[in-house]
């Protein structure tokens, strides 16, 4: 038997690394790969929970975030080529044309 | 025991990735790193009884989508991250900030998420229960999905796909 | 075995399969096309919008009728309770998408990038905006948030020869992608809270357990309270949430401006509405605080920042910002109370006229500006537009509209909106923050009246203008004619909008409150 708030802690700390990622991260595929951590910690937190509550609908929902992972990389890593192509780097730094 | 015991070796290789994954420098290796996260977050839902998912997670995450994240970062020839002043104003900024967060995160969970303990396999997740609710509960969320890939295959022909006109010069800049 | 898909699923969900059906359409036909036969594409899409609109209307006819009607009816084992909410907000998504399409058609051929993916993508985003009004299931609602926004962010990046263009695209994503991320583990530890994925069910055991805490709330509640709300900030772009929506407006093509600053920032509207007043209504106390810090920091941080802005599309991103700011105060006032008060109502229809005269309003001053593109000059800075009343009289005219509109002038039907939000504001008794809002209001005149300060004053660039388009020339019409018209004859518009909360029938909203 293993308390459920120790799965929850490990979802906490996974999804707080990606935050963190996304933050201090410089190359664009590495930033996008810290959102990929973010929602591996959902999913981990939400068949915990489903395992708490017998609920099957908790893992359904971790096959939904899947789809949705998948399509935004397949979006996202295209719009990454798309910048490579008109401005050769993938340092979010540079990408300044637009001021913030 | 063996449940505790496979649990914290699982969860400290997939702690010790998602670090990794921050302090490697070369997108390559975040991106192995982030293959371990995945692998052993599989070996987590198995636990739990997640079967299914603990499947979906190796083939369609580890294997489909960072496959692609190591094809772009391979096609790109991207090289060494570098640190730019920006970088180091987040990470002065952004560790303490989102360490705070962290403990904040778990001493709440740990507090107050209650006293429930999980099963090895608390809930068999096989691919028909799974299966049963995907049309039957949740139709109609899982028939967007199919819309939701269409968007994702016309959104990386439109940006990526077609050859850009050559005899078009490039736009003006501002 | 129980029917599980019945005639109800099919009707309800009617619009939903026309405007898939029209985008797939669209993207068959596409291939078929000449490339000055392009056209086409937009007229198809065009059609689709007008057929998921009587789609609509069926629906409104046979089951949003009578006392009662306002609760809507049930689809898809729960997951989609199309209502009276979600019926107001289905025709504000096709009147934006239909105007939006109107003003496309011309810049995407000055652009050279007229491909039939650009409404195919317009026309499945619908869709997706159509799953957030009408989902009462957190698992359609995200799967339609997502919908909306990754086909959002490629047509943010369509034109893929302009690098603002794949910037603003990848500052979108990355922001966007980011705050997916936080909304769905807000939404993982409302499952854990309450067992359910269902917002009724959400909301019901959240009642129950603030009953059994003596209305405090459970800590993890506020975790995921909070982390819920960041997710819907970032989406409606409230400050300090913002960041992306300065850069994905400016550099998004002109038209995907309009489109996104009215229609995709509605679908955010009716998400946020959705989960945390009909779901989450239990927490209202705990999240009454946020909202408050966060509409003033919005107004403050936007309307300063709108002050220095010499690029229209930016300087019009920052207004969209603040007014963001003035509908978080309708949320306020609406939070605030119990749903029996009238605040609760006027707050509520407040948000609810404001998104519908936000529509038109901004839209046609992106019109203005979709149309000052040309050949040579992407005419989108604020010289662009000088002597704009020399050269092209008509739309000086109209963009002055819009803009007193935007500033909330009395006989226009930007009034309207804010007027019911102060109104709710002081029934709630938030004096300081009305008396703020107006004051801030008042400051906003300031930035609208540089452009038309630039656009009636100062002496025309010698630059020649396109003649507009008939698409253009019909959004236009439409855009000003409504600005107007809701201004000076606004009963008919707040019937609606009372219509849409049930207010003139014997169940009115509160019946899902309980």
């Amino acid at each position: 038997m293993v308390p459920l708030s120790y799965y929850l802690v490990l979802s906490g700390i996974l999804f707080t690394c990606g935050v963190l990622g996304f933050l201090i991260k410089r190359n664009i595929i590495t930033i996008f790969m810290s959102i990929e951590l973010m929602l591996n910690g959902v999913n981990l937190s939400f068949v915990a929970f489903a395992a708490h509550w017998q609920a099957l609908s908790g893992q359904v929902f971790v096959f939904f975030v899947m789809v949705v992972a998948a399509a935004e990389t397949a979006v996202g890593l295209a719009i990454i080529i798309a910048v490579f192509r008109t401005r050769a780097t993938l340092n979010v730094d540079h990408v300044n044309l637009l001021k913030l | 025991m063996l449940h505790l015991a496979l649990f914290t070796i699982f969860g400290a290789v997939a702690v010790a990735g998602a670090v990794n994954l921050l302090v490697q420098r070369h997108p390559i290796n975040s991106a192995l790193s982030l293959i371990a996260v995945m692998a052993s977050l599989s070996v987590e839902y198995l636990l739990l009884g997640a079967e299914f998912v603990a499947a979906v997670q190796v083939i369609v995450y580890a294997g489909a989508i960072m496959v692609l994240f190591v094809f772009v970062i391979m096609l790109l020839n991207a090289g060494e991250e570098e640190l730019t002043r920006g970088s180091r104003v987040a990470i002065l900024v952004g560790i303490p900030g989102v360490l705070i967060g962290a403990v904040l995160i778990a001493w709440t969970l740990v507090q107050h998420s209650g006293t429930g303990e999980v099963a090895i396999g608390a809930l068999p997740g096989r691919p028909e229960t799974i299966g049963w609710l995907l049309f039957h509960d949740f139709l109609l969320p899982f028939e967007v999905t199919s819309i939701l890939v269409l968007i994702a295959i016309m959104g990386a022909v439109v940006l990526a796909g077609r050859p850009v006109p050559t005899s078009q010069q490039p736009r003006k800049e501002a | 075995m129980a029917q599980y898909f019945t005639g109800t699923d099919y009707l309800l969900s009617l619009p939903v399969v026309l405007l898939t059906l029209f985008a797939l359409g669209i993207l068959l036909i596409d291939l078929m096309l000449p490339k000055q036969l392009k056209w086409v594409n937009a007229v198809t899409a065009f059609a689709g919008v007008l057929f998921a609109t009587a789609g609509v209307w069926r629906i409104q006819a046979v089951y949003a009728k009578g006392a009662g009607g306002y609760l809507g009816r049930f689809a898809f084992m729960q997951s989609m309770l199309v209502d009276r909410f979600a019926i107001y907000f289905f025709y504000l998504f096709l009147a934006g998408t239909a105007l939006a399409i109107l003003i496309s058609v011309r810049y995407l051929e000055i652009e050279n990038e007229h491909h039939g993916e650009f409404y195919a993508l317009m026309l499945l985003s619908v869709v997706g905006m159509m799953c957030m009004a009408a989902g009462y299931d957190i698992v359609l609602i995200f799967i339609g948030l997502e919908l909306m926004a990754i086909s959002t962010y490629v047509l943010v990046g369509f034109l893929r020869r302009d690098r603002r263009s794949n910037e603003a695209a990848l500052k979108y994503l990355l922001l966007g992608a980011f705050s997916s991320g936080i909304f769905a583990y807000g939404l993982s530890l409302f499952y854990g809270l309450t067992g359910s994925t269902n917002l009724r069910a959400i909301g019901n055991a959240l009642q129950h357990q603030m009953m059994v805490r003596n209305g405090h709330a459970d800590p993890v509640a506020v975790l995921a309270l909070i982390t819920t709300a960041t997710g819907l900030l970032f989406k409606i772009a409230a400050v300090p949430f913002h960041q992306w929506a300065p850069d994905a407006y400016e550099g998004a093509p002109t038209s995907i401006t309009g489109f996104m600053s009215v229609a995709v920032k509605a679908a955010a509207w009716a998400m946020l509405l959705r989960i945390l007043v009909f779901g989450l209504y239990p927490l209202r106390s705990v999240y009454l605080p946020l909202i408050i810090f966060v509409s003033i920091a919005t107004m403050t941080g936007a309307n300063l920042a709108a002050l220095t802005q010499n690029n229209l599309k930016r300087l019009l991103a920052y207004s969209s910002i603040a007014h963001v700011g003035y509908m978080l105060l309708g949320l306020v006032a609406l939070a605030s109370v119990d749903y029996t008060q009238p605040a609760f109502y006027d707050g509520f229809k407040g948000i609810l006229l404001y998104l519908m005269v936000y529509t038109f309003m901004n839209l046609g001053a992106f019109a203005v500006i979709t149309s000052l593109r040309n050949r040579e000059v992407i005419g989108d800075e604020i010289d662009d537009i000088a002597g704009l009343y020399f050269r092209a009289p008509t739309e000086a005219i109209m963009m002055l509209i819009f803009l007193l509109s935007l500033a909330g002038i009395p006989p226009l039907a930007g009034f309207y909106g804010k007027y019911f939000i102060f109104l709710s504001l002081i029934e709630s008794k938030h004096y300081v923050l009305a008396s703020l809002a107006v004051l801030y209001a008042v400051f906003g005149l300031y930035y609208y009246m540089r452009i038309a300060n630039s656009m009636l004053m100062r002496e025309p660039l010698e630059k020649e203008l396109l003649p507009l388009s008939w698409g253009m020339r019909a959004a236009l019409g439409v855009t000003a004619v409504a600005t107007v018209f809701i201004g000076i004859f606004p009963n008919w518009f707040i019937e609606a909008v009372n219509w849409s909360l049930g207010l003139t029938q014997a169940t009115p909203i509160a019946g899902l409150m309980k």
